[in-house]
């Protein structure tokens, strides 16, 4: 019996070299679509985030002027650099929900330090970094040590630290020459070297920006070209594979959380420096904001990895968003309706278009050509 | 002539500018059992994809007694009477699901009734079709095991559950892809008998497979696809040293083979050196018997055992990734107790795990940091990869194991399973390994690369190393080893060798059931 339907497909062009058949999604789509995916997965981003500032920059005079840069700055630089610490976090396969615990609890650490203690700045920021290694410690002793799953453990955590910096401060914000419980004036202030952090300029470019480039460049030198760095990511893609290869698993494990607990706290130092006072909600909308531009980044350029430069442009693609539509009059929940639109479509990039599978847990290496 | 079971014609199918089936033209018979080889990258699992309704844009045409199908989806492969078991068994089960559920399965997730009654899991039901499943296997479960979880059974267990659920829908046509590769001798016994057993019913049966021995025992005929075409169909008894060519091609040329067809042609031994790793009083199982063993430098020494004899475990011991139940080691003359993988590194002692997809591999890695990522202390300096020597260091390993691939920044996912092998076995064999530990070097892989592996195991022994395969194939130990060991149950229990032994006494010490423990 014939049918139409049984005559042979027709075979598609060869047009791209293939170097194996998979049976994901887009494998059987024609070659020209292919090619258009191909080139929507590695360069998406990077066109939404140009078309956005052109938008921007054409419609809205003010979006051009330095205060506005300077406005970006103050957002793109502590969500950038916590999450570079998700990054770091998530190379070995895990995800660190502290993060924005971390640097809330940095805030009022710092605000306590240099207000109630009367501590200068350098020692508040060494308390502050201090303390997020410890917060890092523990979430390592926890995932390693006593084996709970990540995201188990850094959300006990984020609680624990949460909790912890209400204690500290009496569950009131921390501000200058403040009013103390038994009615007398606090001894100290915010100084002026730790606002320097925020508010300073080291020739003509702020100091927030020298902070993120200085910690996106030593991130991505880590993760590229040193051999830690590749150990990270063994651990993360194969963890029985990087263990059977020699690769102490658990130590680099426990390094990734510390890690990403002083970023988290190096976020938190901006963040109040910012604010100049010792708000005890300051924190609290990094979490999501660094998880997301963390995920962002590893669907950015299509490597499908989490990286540091991808982070460090899905930071810039938040902020322009934020900065941009609040000065298009939107109210802030419209903003988080387009940063769960850019999340999800960085989401889509990852697990559903893009080629290499390597983010997908649980996934063995596709097999050959045979 | 009475039609054919399953009837293909002119079956192709491209992947890019590649391909890869290329007007394939087979008939299987009802009552056949047709064993399909061919070396890795002939297109036989791409075959085996159109067949089971994976690859819906093939050329060609597939009938089924006579009948056109349409293969677009697995599910009309089945409904037509395709049923496929897969390499993986652990794919085909559903873990957290009773045995009973997972045989009915099938029915729970495309249901033949409609309404209400398709929606209620009823358990009765469900052991009832399991019980409908099990039985057409003729296996003597119990309601008492169908009601365990599915993960409770063992590998080979799992393979007839797998086997039983394809069977229940009365197939025309079964494809059994390598499904021993995972089994022992024994347990692909019941495999085999299982397979006669429906034969003797009616059923065609495709059987995919690089175990020659098996073909012999099992096929009634053999076809060879190379390059994506038939290049030989013959009737069993089956002539290797005719099939072989066509199946390696000029590869056959590299690799002779010996008098009896299948092995490779007759060999030096190689001489036993110093005694590089000494065990004393080791226990490879909780309750197996104190062993102890010397394993010499500059030989190969096989050790045949099934899964569970502690093959595993004697190598996991002396690489420091698992320690055994008591004893020590000596490794040349010097106490040797490696806390981890890393410390048994530094002291030379490699290890080929068995598992290539979870033990060495590493999703998205190049071949270059593949090969790369036990040694990177070396490759680095002040902590910083050089990455030219990497690169160097990777484009010498591939030539010098034939690893086929464009560069060696290739992802090693793309490679086919034989390279994969090539790359994870070329890893671990380098200038300066002590003691070479491969396990189940050659699973999956077809007999090219299965020689070019034995060849550098042979190789790395000449230059001194002491390297050791582990294997549950008897002719696989024996065609690459110097001396054999064989493991029951953690004990030894036969020690010779492999040029003194014939193959019939390595074979009867599988059997041995009291093992002695005879160390040389």
């Amino acid at each position: 019996m014939t049918d139409p339907l049984t005559k042979p497909a027709p075979t598609p062009a060869p047009a791209l070299p293939e170097p194996a058949p998979r049976a994901s999604a887009g494998a059987r789509l024609a070659p020209g679509l292919d090619r258009a995916r191909e080139l929507l997965v590695r360069y998406g981003f990077i066109a939404v985030t140009v078309a956005l500032i052109a938008w921007f920059v054409l419609s809205e005079p003010n979006f051009r002027t330095a205060d506005n840069l300077y406005g970006l700055l103050e957002y793109a630089a502590p969500t950038a650099i916590a999450g570079l610490g998700v990054t770091i976090a998530m190379t070995v396969g895990g995800l660190d929900l502290s993060v924005g615990a971390a640097a809330g609890f940095g805030v009022s650490l710092a605000a306590w330090m240099m207000v109630v203690q009367n501590q200068v700045g350098g020692v508040a920021i060494g308390a502050v970094l201090l303390g997020g290694a410890l917060i890092g410690l523990v979430n390592a002793l926890l995932v390693v040590w006593a084996r709970i799953p990540d995201l188990l453990a850094t959300l006990t955590t984020m609680f624990a630290v949460m909790g912890l910096k209400l204690v500290l401060v009496d569950g009131r914000s921390i501000s200058s020459r403040m009013t103390l419980e038994d009615g007398s004036t606090a001894p100290g202030r915010f100084t002026d070297d730790f606002l320097w952090l925020a508010r300073g300029d080291i020739g003509p470019v702020p100091v927030p920006a020298v902070l993120l480039l200085l910690v996106a460049v030593a991130v991505w030198f880590l993760l590229e070209r040193t051999r830690y760095g590749r150990l990270f990511y063994a651990v993360g893609a194969n963890a029985e594979a990087a263990r059977l290869a020699g690769v102490p698993v658990g130590l680099y494990r426990s390094a990734a959380y510390v890690l990403s607990g002083v970023l988290a706290s190096v976020a938190g130092l901006l963040l109040a420096a910012r604010i100049g006072q010792g708000d005890v909600s300051a924190g609290n909308s990094l979490l999501l904001d660094a998880v997301a531009v963390a995920l962002v980044g590893t669907s950015v350029l299509g490597r499908n990895v989490p990286n540091a430069w991808g982070t460090v442009l899905g930071a810039v693609l938040v902020s322009v968003m934020v900065v941009g539509f609040s000065m298009k009059g939107l109210p802030y929940y419209v903003q988080d309706v387009a940063k769960g639109a850019v999340l999800l479509a960085a989401l889509l990039f990852s697990y559903t278009l893009s080629r290499r599978r390597t983010a997908l847990p649980g996934q063995p290496a596709a097999g050959g050509a045979e | 002539m009475s039609t054919a079971a399953v009837s293909l014609r002119g079956i192709g199918m491209s992947f890019g500018a590649h391909r890869v089936l290329d007007g394939v033209d087979l008939d299987i018979a009802a009552g056949e059992v047709l064993a399909l080889l061919g070396a890795n990258g002939a297109g036989k699992s791409t075959l085996i994809k159109v067949l089971s309704g994976v690859h819906p844009g093939h050329d060609g045409t597939i009938r089924i007694e006579g009948t056109e199908q349409r293969m677009d989806s697995p599910l009309r492969a089945r409904r037509a009477g395709i049923a496929t078991v897969h390499q993986r068994v652990h794919d085909g089960v559903v873990p957290g699901l009773t045995v009973a559920e997972n045989l009915a399965f099938d029915d729970l997730a495309h249901p033949a009734r409609r309404g209400p009654s398709a929606v209620l899991l009823r358990r009765r039901e469900v052991l009832a079709a399991a019980r409908t499943a099990v039985e057409v296997l003729g296996l003597d479960w119990s309601d008492a095991v169908l009601r365990r979880d599915v993960a409770e059974l063992g590998i080979s267990d799992a393979q007839l559950l797998v086997l039983a659920r394809a069977l229940v829908h009365r197939p025309r046509l079964l494809v059994l892809d390598e499904p021993t590769s995972a089994l022992s001798a024994a347990e692909a016994d019941r495999l085999f008998a299982v397979v006669r057993g429906q034969r003797a019913a009616g059923l065609a049966v495709l059987y995919v497979s690089h175990r020659l021995g098996e073909v012999d025992a099992l096929a009634d005929r053999a076809v060879v696809l190379r390059d994506g075409r038939v290049t030989s169909d013959t009737r069993a008894p089956f002539r290797w040293d005719v099939v072989l060519p066509a199946m390696l091609g000029e590869r056959a040329a590299v690799h002779p083979v010996g008098p009896d067809g299948i092995g490779p042609p007759p060999r030096e031994p190689l001489p036993a050196g110093d005694v590089a790793v000494r065990l004393r009083g080791v226990r490879l199982l909780p309750r197996s018997p104190a062993l102890d063993l010397d394993l010499h430098a500059g030989q190969v020494t096989g050790v045949v055992g099934l899964l569970g004899a502690g093959k595993s475990e004697l190598a996991h011991g002396l690489f420091g990734s698992a320690s055994w139940a008591g004893g020590t080691a000596e490794l040349d003359g010097r106490p040797f107790a490696p806390r981890s993988p890393a410390a048994a590194v530094r002291a030379g002692v490699h290890l080929v795990p068995e598992d290539r997809a979870g033990q060495a591999l590493l999703p998205g890695w190049s071949i270059a940091r593949t090969l790369s990522l036990p040694f990177l202390r070396e490759l680095s300096r002040g902590g910083v990869v050089d990455r030219a020597t990497e690169a160097d260091r990777a484009r010498t390993a591939v030539d010098r194991f034939g690893v086929v691939t464009r560069s060696e920044s290739t992802d090693v996912g793309e490679l086919s399973g034989g390279n994969q092998q090539k790359v994870v076995v070329g890893r671990w064999l380098v200038p300066g390994v002590r003691v070479l530990l491969l396990d189940e070097p050659f699973r999956g892989v077809d007999l090219g690369a299965r020689r070019d592996i034995g060849g550098h195991a042979r190789d790395a022994a000449r230059a001194g190393a002491a390297v050791v395969v582990l294997s549950a194939d008897v002719d696989e130990v024996l065609e690459v080893a110097d001396r054999v060991l064989v493991l029951v149950d953690g004990a030894v229990t036969l020690d010779a060798p492999v040029s003194a032994v014939p193959r019939d006494a390595v074979v009867a010490a599988f059997s041995a059931t009291s093992p002695g423990g005879t160390p040389a």
